[in-house]
């Protein structure tokens, strides 16, 4: 479980994360959504150190991250696995290197067992004979899947997504949704994904955060979420004027 | 930056293989343009010499000895070390650069890595192994770059050359081109490795980094030629 306890962030006069508290919990998909510039990669960033906190409190079953030693906060890092937006992955490596690097940096594995383990997760994410090939070979929603590959090769018990589907075609965006619920109820391990894809909200929300006015406004899941008496959740629902249109038709 | 830079590496073997491929990467694929470099000074310098010398009080295998000199002392550690700051000091800093704007370091460090260390270290100390070896090949080829257009342009016999360049000759000097090539080494990629790590925004930004590394390394390198010029050759 990550709990989050009053997180505040400035960036200069700009507050970009006001008082944000919640907590996510173990074998769930926790979405945070949210529009363009809300807050949502600033508050992922804050979770896991990237960027600085100006106060709060974030809590790792229960482990103070924030107030680690600079070591304690590597050796937790080795329980976390993220999938970055671009993707991120090392242009220098091919996509077996790249999935076997935290693997040959961390364990005693052999080289075989790594190869192995990398095989397992590309099946995972249902990619075959891409091992030997360079990102800039790959298409970009194979490099999101090789991100996923990478993120779970060491067995993390904590996964972070920012955007996982942005920039993909609507087709490819489920089939990664789908993946990160299935990676999380198999692995049970603790889920949050910064989105503001609907469709992904639909599917894999366990529990869905909406951020808006860089605070939490709402909290829920993805069976509650429509019928929600929230203004500004439902017009960031239903932004089109075909959503809007058939919202009215059904008298919502 | 320095303490985590040198601070102890999570797994030597990975350290290692990084190494080994920036031993090749930073220094072999260098061997071309120091080589290039290297023949041509070598010769410019001798054609100099011999304009310079044209004059009956002066033997001409002082030409040998000039030529020698020059390219040990100076041509050599110094200008082949600006050469590479501009060729490898933009490589380090433009792949660190963009390493850093496209969350690559981040991902490092989400992974538990030391990234400060894991892209600066195995560079650093590539640098400084295999850049002594390129200034030694350096030297070798400035002098015979030397020898070679002396012939070819009838400024001065083989005999003369040899002779000049064996003409009380002092080792230690090949020392002190190696100790300031060191420095160098160290200068050229710490300093563009800093520029690179602390890229903020786009590819704009990357080519300014890089810019930016060559631009101090090559002021840095200037400076400690200088002072390490002081230190090593007036104290021998």
């Amino acid at each position: 479980m990550i709990e989050l306890e009053h997180i505040n962030k400035h960036f200069g006069d700009r507050h970009v994360t006001k008082d944000f508290s919640c907590q996510f919990e173990q074998g769930k998909t926790n979405l945070i959504i949210g529009e363009s510039g809300s807050g949502k990669t600033v508050l992922l960033k804050c979770m896991v150190g990237l960027t600085k906190v100006d106060s709060g409190k974030v809590l790792y079953d229960g482990r103070d991250f924030l107030n680690m030693r600079h070591k304690e906060k590597q050796n937790l890092r080795k329980e976390i696995g993220m999938l970055f937006q671009g993707g991120a992955l090392f242009d220098s490596k091919t996509v077996e290197e790249n999935i076997i690097f935290p693997l040959s940096m961390f364990t005693d594995m052999t080289v075989e067992e790594q190869i192995e383990r990398a095989n397992f997760c590309l099946g995972k994410v249902n990619l075959k004979n891409v091992n030997h090939l360079y990102p800039s070979e790959i298409s970009g929603g194979m490099k999101k899947r090789v991100a996923i590959a990478r993120a779970i090769a060491p067995s993390p018990k904590y996964l972070f997504c920012d955007e996982p589907n942005s920039g993909l075609d609507p087709k490819t965006s489920i089939v990664i949704d789908k993946l990160i619920k299935d990676i999380t109820t198999e692995f049970n391990i603790t889920t949050i994904v910064i989105t503001h894809d609907m469709n992904s909200v639909m599917e894999i929300g366990d529990k869905v955060v909406f951020i808006y006015n860089q605070q939490k406004w709402w909290e829920g899941d993805k069976d509650t979420i429509l019928s929600a008496d929230n203004k500004e959740l439902l017009d960031f629902i239903y932004v089109s004027k075909f959503l809007k249109e058939l919202r009215a038709r059904q008298g919502k | 930056m320095m303490t985590r830079v040198f601070s102890k590496p999570e797994k030597m073997s990975v350290y290692r293989n990084e190494f080994l491929f920036e031993i090749e990467n930073l220094g072999l694929n260098s061997l071309s343009i120091v080589s290039i470099i290297s023949l041509f000074m070598g010769a410019v310098i001798t054609i100099q010499a011999a304009y310079g010398f044209n004059n009956p009080w002066v033997p001409l295998y002082a030409v040998g000895v000039t030529t020698r000199d020059s390219t040990i002392l100076e041509f050599s550690p110094t200008i082949v070390s600006l050469v590479l700051a501009g060729k490898v000091g933009s490589n380090v800093a433009s792949e660190i650069g963009t390493m850093r704007v496209t969350e690559q370091i981040d991902a490092l460090e989400m992974m538990g890595v030391n990234s400060s260390s894991f892209l600066t270290l195995p560079k650093v100390l590539a640098c400084m192994v295999i850049n002594p070896f390129l200034i030694i090949i350096s030297m070798f080829l400035g002098i015979f770059g030397g020898w070679a257009l002396g012939l070819l342009s009838h400024v001065i016999t083989s005999y003369q050359y040899i002779y000049g360049i064996q003409f009380e000759f002092i080792p230690f000097n090949v020392t002190s081109a190696l100790i300031k090539t060191v420095v160098f080494a160290f200068i050229i990629v710490s300093v563009s490795a800093y520029h690179g790590y602390h890229t903020e925004g786009g590819a704009l930004e990357v080519g300014r980094s890089s810019t930016k590394a060559v631009v101090y390394c090559s002021i840095l390198i200037l400076i400690f030629d200088f002072v390490l010029a002081k230190l090593l050759l007036v104290q021998a």
